[in-house]
Order: structure tokens, then sequence, then C-alpha cells
């Protein structure tokens, strides 16, 4: 090998440019368009073509597509279209919600649990226990004791995310504690949370971006579940999940109602999933191996 | 190995016992279980009955003892709707879901691990990265979206398969298999993802190996390097996947068996749900975590026959 070549890897890596990041991951940039027209549709929802997602023509059941309803109509002559549009709304913040406060909450108890040594096999064997119950039960009694609401879905979906969260911060903690730059920060008594804060949080970084994505696609997908068994979003607020409880008793005559929310669903959990892989082969390769997936 | 057995079933206790003080409390933070517990329909006088018959009104660790006790003697409790015992309606409900498990768990396995062998032999070909575009796609479906899918595809357009319902093994195989196959689809395809991926990730680990060129330096047939060779040798954290993996199938029986109509017990959860019936939930939960932490114990004990080099 001659020098010229030896020295290269020696560069500093210049921060690649947006169009470079483009080329290398073109489904990545696919998926991140997708997702942004998504979210625009959710946020813009009442002026995407839609009417009230709500109100109800019984004269005009079960239309099929046309100019005036995009997608057709439902059983009880409701926009199909702006129903989706709407629905994307719960979607999107169902999974955002999950994701900031399972990282928020699993970051916390993962921080402490990794550092300080007798608190480490309790709290685990808690962890142990939490995600030994399937977090889809678990999620549906906390929504049947507490009754249907957009914060109880979050929360209840929350409660079975935090364990992988603290399970993944505990292993960047137990190896970062060992690095030589933490243990002088220790030995000159620099408080514990500055060592977190400034240490260790920084190394938590990029694993809990790409585990974040992963959570938002599972929250949307339960969020869906739960509203597809009648222990979700309340009836009243159009969701995907909603759409696809409600279409399921005309599918034989009309498919296309589930069908449509069900691709929706389908395109945007893709989306974000495709996302998190090309996050993950960028920001933290050996996250592959450290939750197994 | 007995006393392996025996400590590793000693440590599945402090687990157990955190799912029970979880489904505990549940019920008890989230507003007066003997509301929730009387039904949605029942009167104060009625609310009040509940909390005498229950001892609601004993300090909660005297209740907590006292439930644990009951559920240690295999009692989970009466359902509200029907007043039957939790343990009578699992037991009535159980067949259809151990069923569709059990030919889940067959055909993903049996579809997945040559996959993923595949996929790690041919890494970084079109082989490969289609088996990945499959592995990403089978955890981004929705598991009632490709459920209906599949059933409007074979059973409304095609006319092949019957739509819905379950007929006993013991009673009918043939229709049995007709009706499991779309059911066993919808379910594998998560599960076929998960393990396809797991077993590329640690095949491909494997393949790097000094024994793996010594084997084909002999002139073994490659296809005995790849299956006897490195898939024993990668056996180890696929068999934990599969494990783990169940936690998954839970959710996923509970939503398939509801979209083709299987009286198992994820239909009990679902009437449960409609019907506000929280002992049998509650019952479920239990139940089901309990299979779970003993699948994975009976997992953790082979991993000694499955791999010489671990000895505990």
């Amino acid at each position: 090998m001659s020098a010229v070549e030896n020295a290269a890897p020696l560069a500093p890596p210049r921060a690649p440019s947006a169009l470079a990041a483009v080329k290398r991951h073109p489904l990545a940039a696919v998926a991140a368009l997708v997702l942004a027209a998504i979210v625009v549709a959710a946020v813009f929802a009442p002026w995407v073509g839609t009417v009230d997602p709500t109100a109800l023509a019984p004269a005009r059941r079960l239309a099929a597509a046309s100019a005036e309803h995009w997608l057709g109509t439902d059983h009880l002559g409701r926009d199909v279209w702006s129903r989706m549009v709407y629905g994307a709304r719960v979607s999107v913040t169902v999974g955002v919600a999950v994701a900031v406060l399972s990282i928020v909450v699993g970051l916390f108890v993962g921080l402490f649990t990794g550092f300080i040594r007798w608190l480490d096999p309790i709290v685990m064997r808690i962890m142990d226990g939490l995600m030994a119950i399937p977090g889809i039960l678990l999620a549906i009694a906390l929504v049947s004791v507490s009754g249907a609401s957009m914060v109880t879905v979050i929360f209840a979906i929350t409660v079975p995310e935090v364990p992988r969260v603290v399970r993944l911060v505990r292993s960047v903690v137990l190896s970062v504690r060992e690095e030589p730059y933490v243990e002088a920060a220790v030995s000159v008594g620099t408080p514990l949370p500055l060592i977190l804060w400034r240490h260790v949080v920084p190394n938590c970084v990029p694993p809990l971006i790409v585990q974040a994505t992963y959570i938002t696609a599972s929250a949307m997908l339960t969020e869906a579940i739960l509203s597809f068994l009648g222990a979700g979003t309340p009836p009243i607020i159009p969701s995907w999940g909603n759409m696809v409880a409600e279409a399921r008793l005309l599918f034989q005559i009309a498919p296309w109602n589930l069908l449509f929310p069900g691709i929706a669903l389908a395109v945007t959990i893709l989306a974000v999933n495709v996302l998190g892989d090309a996050l993950r082969d960028r920001l933290d390769p050996k996250l592959a191996k450290r939750v197994g997936r | 190995m007995p006393f392996l057995i025996i400590q590793r079933l000693l440590s599945t206790i402090p687990v157990l016992l955190v799912v029970a003080v979880v489904v505990f409390l549940m019920l008890r933070v989230s507003g007066d279980p003997a509301a929730i517990l009387a039904g949605d329909t029942a009167t104060s006088e009625q609310i009040e009955a509940v909390r005498v018959a229950l001892g609601l009104d004993r300090p909660v660790w005297e209740q907590f003892l006292g439930w644990i006790v009951q559920v240690l003697r295999g009692d989970l409790g009466e359902s509200l709707f029907t007043g039957l015992p939790v343990t009578t309606l699992i037991g009535q409900r159980i067949e259809p879901t151990a069923m569709l498990a059990l030919t889940t768990i067959v055909f993903s396995v049996l579809v997945a691990v040559p996959l993923g062998v595949l996929a790690a032999w041919r890494a970084n070909t079109w082989v490969d990265r289609a088996v990945m575009v499959f592995a990403v796609l089978g955890f981004s479906v929705p598991v009632f979206v490709l459920g209906y899918f599949l059933m409007y595809a074979f059973s409304i357009s095609l006319r092949w398969l019957p739509v819905q319902g379950y007929t006993s093994p013991f009673v009918d195989f043939g229709a049995f298999l007709r009706q499991i196959i779309l059911p066993t689809l919808t379910l594998s395809c998560i599960y076929i993802a998960l393990i396809a991926r797991i077993t590329r990730a640690s095949v491909m680990e494997v393949l790097n190996e000094d024994y793996i060129r010594t084997a084909r330096a002999k002139g073994q047939i490659e296809r005995i390097v790849l299956f006897r060779h490195a898939l024993k040798n990668a056996a180890v954290p696929i068999v934990t996947v599969i494990g783990l993996g169940v936690a998954l199938l839970i959710g996923g029986v509970v939503v398939t068996e509801s979209v083709f109509n299987i009286p198992g017990l994820g239909r009990l959860v679902v009437d449960a749900i409609t019907r506000r019936d929280y002992p049998i939930i509650q019952g479920l939960i239990l139940f089901f975590a309990f299979i779970y932490v003993m699948l994975n114990l009976m997992i953790d004990l082979t991993y000694a026959a499955l791999d010489p080099r671990i000895r505990y």
C-alpha cells in the first residue's frame, strides 16, 4: 500500500452535503419526502381539498370516487379523503408524542439505573416484568380501566415502550462508565447529574434518535390496532384504525373503504421504518446488534 | 443441570411478581376498582357490595396478599358478564389460539431461517436486498391490513379459501387446514421478518469464521457448510429471537383472530373490551405473561444443548 493511500483515511471526514446523502440513500430520501407530505397534510388538513370529516350524508352512502369525493364516501356518507387526511393527524400526534415521552422517561431512568449500582438490579427486574407483558395487551388493559381518550391512548402505548429505551440507555451508560474521561470526572468530584449530562447523554443521542423512529412506527401501529379493536382513539375522532374498524362490517361490499386507510397506515409506517434504517446505518451501526433487529 | 433448572426457575419469580404487581396496581391507580369491577350499569349499592365482597375496603397490602394467594391457587376471578371463572373461559378458548400460534411458528421458522441463510450467503446481492426489503415490509404492514388484503384476494376475488371461521383439526382436518391458511400467513409476516433479519445477521457473522473456511477448503458441499457448520453456530441468537418474538405474536393473535373471526383467546380479549369485562383482561395478561416467561425459560435452557461451548 502506498503512502498516499495510507494518508487518505486520516483526512478529517467532511460533512456530506444534502445531495450526497440523497444519492447514497435514495430510498430514505423518498421516505423522508413521503413523511413530509403526510405531516404537511396533517397540519394543513382543512386546506387540502377536505370537507368536514364528520359530516354525515346518508343519501350518498358508499359512493364511488368522484370529483366531489376523491376517494368516495363511507357507510354514513362521510368523505373518505377528508377522514384520511384528518386521520393522519391522529397517527402523527400519537407517533411523535409516544416517541418523545418514552425517550424522555427511558433516558432519565436508564441514566440513573446504569450509574447507581444498587438501583440497577431493582429497576431492571421491573423492566423485565413490564417486557413480559405483551405490549398490546398492556395498552388494552390501561385504556379499558381509564377510558378511551387521546391522552390515555398515548400513555398506554408509552408504558410498554419505556423498558426498551431504558435497556438501550443502560447499555450505553455501562460502556461509557468505564471510560477514562468519566473516571476523571468522578475523581475530581463532579456531581453525578453533571457527569450524566455532559459525558453520558451525548453518547446516548445517536442510538436514541434511531430508536425514536422505530418507536414512532410501532406507536402508530399500536394506535391503529387499539382503535381497530375498539380500545383506542374515541370513535368520534377520525383515525385510520377507526376507519378500518368501521369499514370491516361492509368489507365484502366496499373493500376500498378499508384498504385506503390501511394502505395509508402501511405507507406511513414503512416510510418511518426505512428512514430509521438509514439513520441507523449512518449514526449507529452497532445498534442493530444491541437491540436485536 | 438440575441445579441450573432450579436457579432459572427461581429467577422467573421476580419477573412474574412484577407482572402481578403491575396488573394489581393498574386497576387501583386508575380510579375506583369496585366501580370498574361492578361494570358500567352498576348502582352505588352494587358497587358497595362488590367492595365488601372483594375486600377492597381493607388495606392495599392485605388485598394484594389475598389476591396473590388466590392467583397462585389458580383462581383468576370471574367474568362480570357471564359469571364464569376466567380459567374456565381460557380453557374453552385456548385451542384455536394454540393451533394458530403453532402453525404460525412452524411456518415462520421454515420460511424465515432458509431465507435468512440465503440472504447471508448471497450478502449484498439482489437476493439479499429482496429479503431485507421483505423484512422491512413485514415490520410495516399492519396485521389487519394484511389480513383483509389476503382475504380480499384469496377468499372474495379468487374464492379459493373460506372467508373466515375456525374448525378444530380433531373434528375436520381438511376444513381446519383451509381455514387456518390465511390467518397463519397474516400472522407469520411480521414474525418471518424478525427471524429472517436476525438469521441473516448471525449467519453472516459466523461465515467469516476460520472453521467455515476450513470446511470449504476441504471441499465440503456448500449446503452442508451453510446449514451444518454455519447455521448450527448461529443458532443461539436465532432461537432467542424466536422466543422474544412470541410477544409480538400474542399482540398479532388478538388482531388476527378478530379479522378472521376465530373464537380463541384473542376474541375473548376483544369481547371483554366491548363489555368492559376487566377480570378477563386481567386474567389473560397474567396468563400470557406466564406463558411468555416460561417459554423463554425453556429456550434459555436449550442454549447448552444448542451450543456445547455454553456451560453454566
